[in-house]
């Protein structure tokens, strides 16, 4: 192989409790489609922004031709021809296609913007991604796989020689993806060098020249093209075979403990949701992200209240208002974005946990402080969370601890039916199996648990059964033995995916 | 405790400073002064704490001041309402506005800085007009209810000083406040939802109850305020009763440790920083002639105070995260 376009060595990143990385290096080649791999938490999304100049590294370094550089910040990074395409799009979506495409760099004589010589260029710029749409249309009006085309034609039009590309297929139609794929392809061949990440193995196989596996802030291993196989990645991401990195035991399921009925959630009006889960059961519901499965639980929850339908929980028929309705019935939610609707950052891990039982301990209102102190120092100690004290704030601890205190003030209600939104989420692996190992626990101890989850492997891992959701209705139910990739993706995207895939 | 540290010693060197500036400063007269408006303006700090504890502001509160302090009087003289009515229809119309700003922030969605700065205008309006700009005391009547603010209780073996009377007020609001926010469980969720407003109602906790009764708080003690500062100066002009008292609450508040961002406070912090307001103002007209430019120095002082107090926080979240680094992971 050629002297790499680009190469890694030993970068190292801390945040405040958390060491993201811990040493990784990696190379790309000219032309090359890298595949970066590994579970939440593993330091892909650290890396890829301090490549795109969204952060720097604390330590390591960074060869570009061979040349050594660094990277100050995003304009320094495209300078260089690094883009990064973002998760989550960045585009101003109140501005047309062609403002976006050369926002900032807005062709203008003397301040005054040239808008004709801006469209033409755009038009230059869509045409390469495969995009036959009017660069004057408004970003907002386009469905989101055109809109990533637009932001992969944006990176194009400041020359991009390395894109980086953060789980670009997330939120997309499979027509969409496979549009992507050939745009990918087709960069590839024009000499633009790809560093893809993602969470779908079946993507990696088909795409992907090379794969570098992350786990836990460092390099796990690499794959050549023919050594790419899903057995292979996986046993490289987790660090041992699956069987033994989800506890899983198949429950015997009791009596029903939460059934949901003709449930309309605000975000998906026209469509009802109906199943049951019942105690001792643990069901996961997989999906594309937006299939509306954040929307359902939290519509069970209470946080957004049901436009229809109701659910039966303890041979009780309600529709919960509020989460304090939903709480009364026996319900909790540990919902998906910690740090805004799981954790108060500021308050100490006591005040954490007790949060949600201070009603139920109170004494006429005022604190139970010894009661307080008890079930903190009894959940620091079950879910072993790592804290010096209890009296720490939850911002110092790291994300998998957090986690853990948020379950713990969930537990101290000694909840009947156990909501858990993305559970593993930007968790290390180590923190990841003791929530597996809990989930068990619970569910042993009669507890129903009902998780929504984006990682396959923790949907096939962790399932009595998976429901899986499509636009906003459940597309279908697969009992354990039913649970496969394929099967899973056939559901969530609503075609026939998997031959194309394989 | 640490953090009203700081404020404290702040404190004391204006206070050392202006003693050495002018013999006047401790002369009984002007210290005594200098604590009775401590104490009312410490009263109405403690009000806009827990607005601010939630993440809110209130700016409406010079203007209910004005209202209460004008309306009061008003009523008495012009309408000859027996005194309990009066105190009555006060406490109502303070109790309302508050609850009326938090039902709009709450129900509606509307910024607190935008519906309490309309209440600034409107009340202040409203006095106004109800008055027509006329100047309203008491006179020489309702003696025994002014004592509440112009009382002093003599302190045994001590001449020539008095403790004033509304430091008995201050004292018992302080008390019920920091009970209130430190032992109950509401206080609690006033601390958590002005840290993680969602988190907080994802934990079961009636946010928009919590944040309600934040701005009664705030309003009622900005109408207790009002009577206290009327029965002190028994004469109240609409056109500038009160005027900007909502920022000088807002300065104690925030000088006594409360964070804007919400989810910090401590009552004493607020009563020192009452107190610090008072000694630069007390400063400003014992050592200058030109007392004009008053708000330029408190302004100058508060900035200093908080850029501090910021850099020192900073400073320690640094240390904590390299020591939460070094000992919590492997």
């Amino acid at each position: 192989m050629s002297a790499p376009l680009l190469e890694v060595r030993n970068f190292t990143k801390s945040f405040p409790g958390v060491r993201a990385l811990r040493g990784v290096s990696l190379t790309l080649a000219r032309g090359e489609v890298l595949a970066v791999i590994g579970e939440n938490g593993a330091g892909k999304s650290t890396l890829m922004k301090i490549l795109a100049g969204v952060q720097r590294q604390d330590g390591g370094e960074l060869l570009l031709d061979g040349e050594r550089i660094e990277i100050r910040s995003v304009h320094d990074a495209l300078a260089r021809g690094i883009a990064l395409i973002h998760q989550e799009l960045n585009l101003a979506d109140n501005l047309d296609v062609a403002a976006n495409i050369f926002l900032g760099r807005e062709p203008h004589r003397a301040g005054i913007m040239d808008a004709r010589r801006l469209r033409r260029e755009a038009r230059q710029f869509l045409d390469a991604v495969g995009l036959d749409i009017d660069p004057s249309v408004l970003v907002s009006t386009l469905p989101i796989g055109k809109q990533q085309l637009v932001e992969i034609a944006k990176a194009l039009s400041v020359d991009a020689r390395v894109l980086i590309m953060d789980e670009p297929t997330s939120s997309l139609s499979s027509r969409e993806a496979e549009n992507l794929f050939a745009v990918i392809r087709d960069l590839r061949k024009r000499g633009v060098s790809i560093v893809y990440i993602s969470h779908r193995l079946g993507e990696v196989k088909e795409l992907a020249d090379r794969v570098t596996v992350l786990r836990d802030g460092e390099n796990a291993g690499e794959l050549a093209r023919e050594e790419i196989d899903h057995a292979r990645m996986v046993k490289l991401m987790v660090g041992r075979d699956l069987s033994q990195f989800y506890p899983h035991q198949p429950h015997k399921p009791g009596d029903v403990a939460l059934e949901v009925r003709a449930l309309r959630t605000p975000a998906n009006p026209q469509h009802e949701v109906s199943f049951s889960v019942s105690a001792g059961e643990i069901v996961g519901i997989a999906g594309l992200v937006g299939a509306g499965r954040t929307e359902l639980v939290e519509t069970i929850f209470g946080v957004t209240p049901a436009l229809g339908g109701s659910i039966r929980l303890g041979g009780v028929e309600m529709v919960p208002q509020s989460p304090l309705d939903a709480i009364a019935a026996g319900l909790a939610l540990v919902p998906e974005d910690r740090k805004q609707q799981g954790i108060v950052l500021g308050m100490s891990v006591r005040e954490n946990v007790s949060l949600a039982s201070l009603r139920r301990d109170q004494r006429h209102g005022f604190l139970n402080r010894p009661r307080e102190a008890q079930l903190s120092a009894q959940m620091i100690a079950d879910l072993r969370i790592k804290t010096p004290h209890d009296g720490q704030a939850a911002q110092f601890l790291s994300g998998g601890n957090q986690q853990k205190v948020v379950l713990g003030k969930w537990l101290a209600l000694e909840p009947r039916v156990l909501l858990l939104d993305e559970p593993t989420r930007g968790i290390d692996v180590g923190a990841k199996q003791e929530i597996y190992r809990l989930m068990e626990e619970l569910a042993g101890r009669g507890v129903a648990i009902i998780f929504v989850s984006s990682e396959m492997e923790e949907i096939l891992g962790m399932s009595d059964r998976a429901l899986v959701m499509h636009e906003g209705r459940i597309a279908g139910e697969l009992q354990r033995a039913e649970l496969s990739e394929e099967s899973v993706l056939h559901l969530a995207t609503g075609t026939h995916r998997t031959a194309t895939l394989s | 405790m640490k953090k009203i540290l700081g404020i404290t010693g702040l404190l004391v060197v204006v206070c050392i400073i202006t003693a050495l500036a002018s013999e006047s400063f401790l002369s009984g007269y002007n210290l005594e002064n200098l604590v009775r408006r401590t104490a009312l303006f410490g009263i109405i700090s403690i009000g806009v704490a827990f607005v601010i504890v939630t993440g809110g502001i209130d700016l409406s509160i010079g203007s209910v001041v004005c209202l209460v302090g004008c309306g009061l009087p008003w009523m008495l003289k012009t309408y000859h309402l027996p005194l309990p009515v009066a105190l009555a229809v006060v406490a109502a119309v303070s109790v309302g506005i508050g609850l009326l700003h938090g039902l709009i922030i709450t129900k509606l969605r509307i910024q607190p800085f935008v519906v309490t700065l309309c209440g600034l205008m409107m009340y202040r309006g409203i006095t106004r007009g109800f008055t027509r700009d006329q100047t309203f005391g008491f006179g020489s009547d309702y003696g025994g209810l002014r004592v509440l603010s112009t009382g002093n209780i003599p302190l045994p073996f001590i001449k020539g000083f008095a403790i004033p009377a509304p430091w008995i007020t201050l004292l018992v609001v302080a008390v019920l406040a920091a009970i209130f926010l430190n032992r109950t469980i509401w206080g609690r969720y006033l601390f958590a939802l002005g840290r993680n407003e969602e988190a907080a109602r994802y934990s079961g906790i009636n946010t928009d109850r919590m944040v309600i009764l934040a701005y009664v708080i705030s309003s009622t003690l900005a109408g207790l305020g009002g009577v206290l500062f009327v029965l002190d100066v028994n004469s109240a002009q609409p056109v500038d009763f009160g005027n900007v008292y909502e920022l000088y609450a807002i300065a104690a508040a925030v000088l006594g440790g409360c964070s804007l961002r919400g989810g910090e406070g401590s009552i004493i912090g607020v009563i020192v920083g009452a107190a610090l307001m008072q000694v630069l103002r007390n400063m400003i007209m014992l050592t200058t002639t030109r007392t004009n430019i008053e708000f330029a120095i408190i302004g100058a002082v508060i900035l200093l105070g908080v850029i501090a107090d910021e850099l020192v926080k900073r400073y320690a979240v640094r240390r904590r995260a390299a020591k939460a680094l070094a000992g919590g992971q492997g």
